[in-house]
């Protein structure tokens, strides 16, 4: 998307006048970004205007949001919702980073698990869902272990990979430096994997969301899954497309705050 | 020639059996004298144990028989006091600036702020990076990045520098002007330099002794004297002396890379063949 031309050749590629290129460039995504919102809201209009059974165009859901977000009803939804999700992102993160750094350093049990998680990956998992409300009930837990599945995997993923990619180079120059065992894993380990496992928190948030979302639509009484299933099923349009907005909007924002994130850490 | 300051006797590696190869004699026995505040550069055909012998010298890997010692001290598995390592490959540290890549070895150290900073402050504009100071190694070329890591090195103040095929991944022309360089901190430090390199003309150029390994496994043979000045720089490779010094390791050389390069001839034709 850069329309920069990289200065290739140069030993020093950033430089006085790198500010006013950051800038540049920054302000060139900020335009992309905008253009982009401007071509899908144009295609919702077209959609809308195709078929207004099925969708409400960008005013008046934009209206129908705003009203939501100042109604109980929605704020009980969404609540409920948060909950399911926050359980699931800690679970995600906190044990897919401790599952992918133990397959990381043991290499086998890492050869091992690398087909099985791929494969895991891969599977649509949904099609396990009445196993899961078999095994949970049709509370909260469900929700959180659906969520779960989708978001563990690509956090296991990312941590292991970036562990067992780690440059040996690095580990060499810790003990020339004579680091300790602590100070190399603290000093020169974790900032060494911690761009790839924020790449993998952000794909596993994504998942996550995606799997309690899915999980409130079926056998569920609560959730912004459920109000969107119910708008379906009752035909309230407006409220369904509205909760999609917001549901979209917390999405994008949280999604790009996490890659903001890794970019700052991968330099 | 005087001083022995750092001392290999009958140095050997074999890395165990795996994969359904016997035991692989990689290494020696070698026997290796470094005198205090010489030069000497190691060349050998690729795959004689150059780099094994490296790491056993500082500390980075056990010999499998013999003993080292580093001014007077045995040297067993860990990296002892004094001793700066140069890698091959770039380890600069992504996530630190080239200040602070510099300083970090010396953060551990237990030694002031200001002690520190007068000292990274010093190396740097000893390796001309002080237009860098605060940028980050992604941004940098491969030379000067190299650069980054030979001044991580030398904060420290090694009296042995170990540099492993530094310059191996840089054009021709930043490989001499980095011989350069290496000669002048050399020159200022007075520390002993042991230099791997795949290139034969950087050995002759930059070292006082030339020590040629054979194929694997690596024993030395042959140890040429260049008898350089103490003020020589790449411009030495227009000196008479220079065609039949380089002339002497390749003749030795050219015998046992054929040796190596044979071994992976012999395998070739069957598989292209076919």
């Amino acid at each position: 998307m850069s329309v920069i031309p990289e200065t290739s050749g140069s030993a020093y590629v950033g430089g006085h006048d790198s500010a006013p290129a950051t800038q540049r460039q920054s302000l060139q995504r900020l335009l992309d970004s905008f253009l982009l919102i401007v071509v899908l809201v144009v295609i919702w209009q077209l959609v809308y205007w195709k078929s207004e059974v099925a969708i409400t165009g960008p005013i008046e859901t934009v209206k129908t949001a705003i009203e939501l977000l100042g109604s109980e009803t929605f704020w009980r939804h969404a609540l409920a919702s948060g909950r399911a999700f926050g359980l699931s992102l800690l679970m995600s993160s906190i044990g897919g980073v401790a599952v992918g750094l133990a397959l990381g350093a043991h290499r086998f049990s890492g050869a091992v698990a690398a087909p099985i998680l791929t494969a895991l990956y891969t599977i649509p998992k949904v099609t396990l869902y009445p196993l899961v409300l078999l095994i949970f009930g049709l509370g909260i837990s469900a929700k959180v272990a659906f969520g779960v599945m989708h978001g563990i995997i690509p956090v296991v993923i990312f941590t292991m990979d970036a562990v067992r990619n780690i440059n040996p180079v690095l580990i060499k120059t810790a003990r020339v430096l004579k680091l300790s065992p602590s100070e190399t894993a603290y000093r020169i380990l974790i900032p060494a994997v911690m761009p790839e496992i924020v790449t993998g928190l952000r794909v596993g948030f994504s998942l996550t969301l995606l799997g309690v979302i899915i999980g409130e639509m079926f056998a569920s009484q609560q959730g912004l899954g459920f109000m969107i299933i119910n708008g379906m099923n009752v035909h309230n349009v407006r409220s369904l497309t509205a909760v999609v907005l917001l549901l979209v909007f917390f999405a994008v924002v949280s999604g790009s705050v996490l890659l903001a994130l890794e970019r700052r850490l991968q330099r | 020639m005087s001083v022995s300051h750092a001392e290999l006797r009958e140095v050997s590696k074999v890395f165990p059996a795996a994969g359904g190869q016997g035991d692989v004699h990689a290494l020696g026995p070698i026997d290796l004298n470094l005198a205090k505040g010489e030069v000497i550069a190691v060349v050998g055909p690729s795959g004689c144990g150059k780099t094994t012998l490296l790491e056993i010298l500082a500390g980075l890997a056990v010999p499998s028989g013999g003993s080292i010692s580093f001014e007077g001290r045995p040297v067993r598995g860990e990296v002892p006091d004094g001793i700066g390592v140069v890698f091959q490959e770039d380890a600069s540290l992504p996530w630190l600036t080239v200040w602070d890549n510099i300083s970090f070895g010396l953060r551990r150290a237990g030694i002031g702020a200001a002690e520190i900073k007068r000292r990274v402050d010093d190396v740097i504009s000893f390796m001309g990076l002080e237009d860098f100071a605060r940028a980050y190694p992604a941004q940098l070329s491969g030379g000067m990045r190299q650069r980054v890591c030979i001044a991580r090195t030398l904060v420290l103040e090694p009296r042995l520098i170990l540099l492993d095929e530094p310059f191996g991944a840089l054009d021709q022309q930043t490989r001499l002007l980095m011989g350069d360089e290496l000669l002048r901190l050399w020159r200022k430090t007075g520390a002993t330099i042991f230099l791997i390199t795949h290139a034969i003309d950087e050995a002759v150029m930059l070292a006082d002794r030339v020590a040629v390994m054979s194929a694997r496994p690596g024993c030395f043979i042959d140890l040429v004297k260049t008898e350089w000045g103490r003020d020589r720089d790449s411009r030495v490779v227009a000196d008479g002396r220079f065609g039949a010094l380089t002339g002497r390791v390749w003749t030795r050389l050219r015998e046992e890379s054929l040796k190596s390069v044979g071994r992976s001839i012999n395998r070739v034709p069957a598989a292209a063949l076919s």
